[in-house]
């Protein structure tokens, strides 16, 4: 691989389990240290692409090379170029975190002292060095998911897959991460994300597809496709129900929406409206409504949410589509609900294969 | 890229990695025992209490075909019981280590294939010759002794650990056909009638017809059967031809297993990948 070729080629992918296509024809190409989020819901395919690339399953059609090399033809090339953190830890819970990092360097061919001493390296670089003897298992989830990363990182990866990596976590445990992701982008690594996450996609990537039904649908840079899915929202839940009209088109000329922009919801008592300049919106929606004596219970600004990104390009909301692919799989996982994150999944895409 | 990459970038077939990675996977099972180290004695205590239930609960009741003390037609019967029991253990160890998420780790590092499954046998084999040490040592307090040659008495173990070996496969592969550790259970249960079907505890002679003619054809039965006479402890033998040949099906049953179970293991370990 020379300096200008993309670091992950995908070409018409496709993979299908029983008879339900999770892959239907999916192109991807990433250049070398960029950060790529492949943004979608629950059963989009975004692990069962990651697994592909990352020679965990045979694609049924299609190519991929990453860091050069066919996954299919040169799995074991592939492999000594990769790491991989997938959607739940994938090291050995009944041992310490030394433990880990040194059989996996033993077992990546590092030698004895070599592993050892990376091992270390990577303990003291994650902040994990006091862990000691203590078993994994016994770990905090944000540690554990750091330990995972450092394991990921034993060879320096070229390219290192991401598979929906802070699901899961909460607020600190996600800011730990996405710190760790900025500073290897800094050295030159090349990054596939995925994500149920429109901001996390945002706070990491240079660029963002939107998969749905195993096939790329949108991609862009984030502003490129927060300009497309409309920005900002702000939304305002009224004390009284019988002023939804009056509040409409006060939040919508303060918000700088046309009329046809607001929307609102009598069940809610809510009005919605999307917004150029989030502060400015804000501070003119509290005073105008004020003015007019129409009293608010709850004022939110927000981002779009995934829903509402699926929405705008295809016309059907997102869980639709995820409870329609993964409706036999029912493994739940919890997931971190953050203020922003409104979208709701029950199901999980990808288990058991 | 780093030197770290650059220098270990082999192919994985190689014998040698292979050799190295299956050690690596065999220390990681030291170390799971360093951690567990309950786990380890419940597995060597379990056997000596079965043991010990038959030959002083039960014993004084049991009759030994031809004559003999009990004890010394019991021991050899739960050190074959014992290898067979050990599939249980193979099965929840590799039905667990599937169900983690490590194995994804394993599977997506350039580390032999073949590794994971060759510790695992490693582990089960040294965890059954320390149970067959346990056994030997507390029949030996026990009053049971064996009569032949230290040839013959080696080549009695050598039968047992073949036994054990067939067991192995025969539980990588279950282990991976039952997938969860829920299903393991059942697997589990019907382990008891399966060491209970064979002249284990009791002589075949003393069973219904039909029942002592399928106990004798058991592989366990063969391999206890064969193991009382190269001990020379009373039992062996009898009218039948499996009987009269137990040391040959002793050899020939795990042969059989093993060339039934092998390939199907590997080949179900390979196709996790697709």
């Amino acid at each position: 691989m020379t300096g200008s070729d993309p670091a992950i080629v995908v070409e018409g992918l496709r993979k299908t389990y029983g008879g339900k296509p999770a892959l239907a024809g999916l192109d991807l190409t990433v250049p070398q240290g960029t950060v790529h989020a492949v943004l979608g819901p629950n059963g989009a395919g975004k692990t069962t692409c990651v697994r592909i690339l990352a020679t965990l399953l045979r694609p049924d059609g299609g190519r991929a090379e990453v860091a050069g090399y066919d996954v299919r033809r040169h799995p074991d090339q592939v492999r000594y170029r990769i790491g991989l953190l997938g959607q739940y830890a994938a090291v050995d819970e009944e041992l310490s975190g030394r433990q880990n990092l040194e059989m996996f360097g033993r077992l990546y061919h590092l030698g004895a002292r070599r592993a050892g001493a990376r091992a270390d390296e990577l303990l003291e670089r994650f902040g994990l060095t006091g862990t000691g003897h203590k078993a994994v298992g016994q770990y905090s989830g944000g540690m554990r998911r750091r330990l995972d990363l450092a394991a990921s990182l034993i060879m320096r990866p070229q390219v290192l897959f991401l598979d929906e990596p802070t699901t899961g976590l909460d607020p600190r445990g996600r800011t730990e991460v996405w710190n760790a992701v900025r500073s290897l982008v800094g050295g030159g690594t090349t990054v596939l994300l995925t994500t149920q996450y429109l901001e996390e996609a945002d706070q990491l990537a240079d660029r963002i597809c939107v998969v749905d039904h195993g096939r790329v649908i949108a991609d862009g840079t984030a502003d490129q496709l927060k300009a497309r899915i409309g920005g900002d929202r702000i939304e305002v839940v009224l004390r009284d129900g019988g002023q939804l009209d009056a509040a409409a088109s006060v939040v919508g000329l303060a918000a700088g929406a046309a009329e046809d922009e607001v929307e609102t919801d009598a069940d809610r008592r809510r009005v919605a409206a999307r917004v150029e300049n989030r502060v400015a919106a804000l501070t003119e929606t509290v005073r105008a409504l004020a003015a007019a004596g129409i009293e608010a219970e709850d004022i939110v600004l927000r981002r779009p949410t995934l829903d509402e990104v699926f929405l705008h390009l295809t016309g059907r909301s997102a869980a639709d589509g995820a409870a329609e692919e993964t409706a036999d799989d029912t493994k739940d996982h919890s997931k971190d609900d953050a203020t922003d994150h409104t979208t709701d999944h029950t199901t999980k895409e990808g288990a058991g294969v | 890229m780093t030197t770290a990459t650059d220098t270990t970038a082999q192919p994985s077939g190689t014998l040698r990695w292979a050799l190295a990675d299956s050690w690596t996977m065999t220390r990681r099972g030291f170390a799971h025992w360093a951690r567990q180290p309950v786990q380890v004695v419940v597995n060597l205590v379990f056997p000596v209490m079965m043991l010990l239930m038959f030959a002083y609960f039960l014993g004084g009741g049991m009759t030994v075909p031809g004559g003999g003390d009990y004890k010394q037609f019991l021991v050899p019967g739960v050190f074959a019981l014992t290898m067979a029991f050990g599939l249980e253990g193979t099965m929840l160890a590799v039905t667990q280590d599937l169900n983690k998420g490590v194995i994804d780790r394993f599977r997506s590092m350039p580390m032999a294939p073949s590794a994971v499954l060759v510790g695992r046998s490693v582990l089960d084999m040294l965890q059954s010759a320390l149970s067959l040490c346990a056994l030997i040592g507390v029949g030996l307090a026990m009053g049971w002794r064996w009569h032949g040659g230290i040839a013959e008495a080696l080549y009695a173990v050598g039968l047992l650990l073949w036994l054990r070996f067939a067991m192995l496969w025969i539980g990588i592969h279950l282990g991976m056909v039952a997938g969860r550790p829920e299903l393991v259970q059942a697997v589990q249960i019907l382990v008891w009638p399966v060491g209970f079907f064979s002249n284990v505890f009791a002589a075949p002679e003393h069973m219904p017809a039909w029942v002592g003619a399928v106990a004798e054809w058991n592989p366990m039965s063969a391999t206890a059967a064969a193991t009382r006479d190269l001990f020379g402890n009373p039992g062996a033998g009898g009218g039948s031809w499996a009987a009269d040949h137990a040391q040959l099906l002793a050899l020939c049953w795990p042969l059989l297993l093993v060339a039934v179970f092998f390939p199907l293991a590997v080949g179900r370990y390979r196709r996790l990948t697709r």
